[in-house]
């Protein structure tokens, strides 16, 4: 630039303030599309549709597992003993009345966790890092606790629920098990995914 | 003073028209046989060059097995057992990476113990410092990355631990796992980003860190077990007096101790290339599955130590809050340590014993966390003693007194409670 050119400042200053605005505005919806590439696609989400589980041949005091949404979800059929010991465990529970209500809906927020008492349905997947617990139902002295009244019992970092998936004090795991949506179909078949009140999905 | 740059005119007409139009052998000979480096550099010294080594081996064997491995959840197991029997050679070049990954953290963490020792992040070695701590951040990733490439079950899971510590994040967290995921569980979209970061984005991140790690090096110039600056005194052509020429000196030096580190590392390839279970996990030979979680999830080896921290604290926020801080605290010793003497040969007592405290802390902790004590324990005190609360205080005890290092690092200078040594004038030559 000539020397004798008087450089307008002001101008300048303004050119570069609108250019970086504008092109940082374009910078930013450039990114959206980026960004939103990484969220689950189409067929990832339809293949997370509502499952239904049969669930008439699961003994008394037996569980068994379904996939929902590549999850396992427990469902046990518990006895009457494993639902009376559920009170005697409460004073070493960190959440025994199911007040954190991300863990299951409303129609889970009672004593047993579930919509019938003896019927528990859960996200096998603990809330401390996301393993699965494994389940020790029976009612006997374990390696990792001697009193045990039942319950699941994470191997990775070693915390404890009791047999509606509440989690004890004192493990790593934060939360109680989360109750996934679900509804009675009839007596023998659930629907994993959709809250009873709810259309069919 | 920062690395000088003297422009070369080659004799030969072809290098002269290149060197005038890119000086490239000026900028060479400015970074080899231009720079000096203290001469009294000892065994500590081979790890920085050996780093190099290993990256070069990891990118190398890296391209060759992305041409034989397929990034799908479907079939990246098995196109991992394809180039371990079918691909000629291919077993060699995957030992090659996955030894090289754990030989990295190897040579790395000691490189780190060096800086330590010798006080290299001090001023003005702050930015190298911290351009190498950006470099271990970035190298986790990477090596976590690959180690989900394989699709087995411990890949599976540990994918699926690691992802759930962003779930800690407060309001955001569920979504921001799902995100990174791209699905409600470790699934072939996972697979597929994992590959495309740790084969393309995460190692140019890593080359271009590299390039300032060495950049800020070269400005500064490197520092020596006696923690003297060599710039200080000079020969009459301006050279350093306790200086030598990078090239041949040093290159000659390294070379010797990549031989001897390249003897080693094929001993591992040929011989334990799983070495024990500690370089490649047994879990890891099962395919992925995700309704079955192996009975011990642990990380490899060199993420232990701060898995344990995660693991020590009882809560997940908390938990994940202290093992980032595990690592970020280290950002910041160069401003911790107050002290002016840099090397440990003649810094305080306190020092001494609280770097072998933290070097042994960080060994513990990592036998806490790859499982090695909740084995032992029943071992030691009878089956009848409760595993997890002996663990609990033996792990917890080492995660204090890593901590504690940094804290009396800050007190035990700042309040000019270390008693040093007098700092020579001059390299001394022993070692």
């Amino acid at each position: 630039m000539a020397s004798d050119a008087v450089v307008d400042k002001g101008r300048r200053r303004f050119l570069t303030a609108t250019t970086a605005v504008v092109g940082g505005a374009g910078v930013v919806a450039a990114v959206i599309p980026f960004v939103k590439s990484w969220q689950p696609s189409a067929a990832a989400k339809s293949a997370g549709a509502p499952v239904e589980a049969d669930i008439s041949k699961i003994e008394q005091g037996q569980m068994v597992k379904f996939q929902w949404r590549g999850l396992p979800v427990f469902v046990v059929n518990r006895t009457k003993a494993q639902l009376d010991a559920l009170a005697e465990v409460d004073p070493q529970l960190k959440d025994p009345k199911s007040e954190n209500t991300d863990q299951q809906p409303d129609y889970a927020k009672n004593e047993y966790r579930s919509i019938k008492p003896e019927w528990l349905v859960v996200t096998g997947i603990c809330t401390h890092l996301g393993c699965v617990p494994e389940f020790f139902g029976e009612i006997k002295p374990e390696p990792f606790d001697p009193q045990w009244k039942g319950g699941f019992y994470c191997p990775c970092h070693k915390s404890r629920y009791d047999m509606a998936g509440r989690v004890y004090d004192g493990v790593p795991a934060p939360a109680n098990l989360a109750v996934p949506p679900y509804r009675f179909l009839d007596d023998s078949r659930i629907l994993i995914g959709v809250n009873p009140d709810e259309g069919a999905a | 003073m920062g690395t000088t740059f003297v422009r070369l005119h080659p004799r030969n007409k072809v290098l002269a028209w290149i060197e005038d139009r890119l000086p490239w052998l000026s900028f060479l000979s400015a970074h080899t046989t231009g720079y000096y480096a203290p001469k009294n550099f000892n065994l500590w010294y081979y790890f920085g060059s050996l780093a190099l080594v290993v990256l070069v081996n990891q990118i190398l064997t890296g391209i060759f097995l992305t041409m034989f491995y397929k990034a799908s959840a479907a079939e990246a197991f098995a196109s991992v057992e394809y180039i371990m029997r079918d691909v000629e050679w291919g077993w060699l070049i995957r030992y090659m990476h996955s030894t090289g990954a754990s030989l990295f953290f190897v040579v790395v963490y000691l490189h780190m113990f060096r800086g330590l020792m010798y006080g290299s992040y001090k001023k003005p070695r702050e930015l190298v410092w911290i351009i190498g701590m950006l470099i271990f951040l970035v190298l986790m990733a990477e090596a976590f990355m690959g180690y989900v490439l394989p699709w087995g079950n411990m890949s599976f899971w540990g994918a699926k631990v690691i992802i759930s510590l962003f779930g800690a994040v407060p309001w955001i967290g569920d979504t921001l796992v799902e995100w990174i995921m791209g699905d409600y569980l470790p699934a072939d979209a996972t697979l597929n980003r994992f590959f495309a970061l740790h084969v393309i984005a995460l190692p140019l991140v890593l080359l271009l860190l590299v390039v300032l790690h060495l950049g800020a090096l070269h400005e500064v110039g490197s520092n020596n077990p006696d923690g003297v600056e060599i710039k200080d005194k000079k020969k009459p052509d301006g050279t350093p007096l306790d200086g030598i020429a990078f090239h041949p000196y040093y290159t000659v030096k390294d070379l010797f101790g990549t031989g001897f580190f390249l003897l080693i590392a094929a001993f591992i390839i040929f011989y334990a290339p799983t070495f024990g279970g500690w370089f490649l996990e047994h879990d890891n030979f099962i395919p992925a599955n995700n309704l079955a979680t192996p009975e011990h999830i642990k990380p490899v080896w060199y993420f232990t130590p701060f898995y344990a921290m995660l693991r020590m604290i009882p809560a997940k926020l908390p938990g994940v809050i202290v093992m980032f801080l595990g690592i970020v605290l280290l950002f910041f010793v160069p401003w911790l340590d107050r002290g002016i003497v840099k090397s440990i040969r003649y810094r305080g007592l306190g020092y001494k014993i609280a770097l072998g405290l933290f070097a042994l802390s960080f060994v513990m902790l990592g036998a806490v966390g790859a499982g090695i004590t909740a084995e032992k324990i029943p071992e030691w005190f009878g089956p009848e003693a409760n595993v997890t609360t002996i663990e609990n205080a033996f792990g917890r005890f080492w995660l204090i007194i890593y901590f504690a290092f940094f804290a009396f690092l800050w007190v035990y200078t700042r309040f000019g409670k270390e008693k040093t040594k007098p700092v020579p004038d001059r390299v001394t030559t022993h070692a």
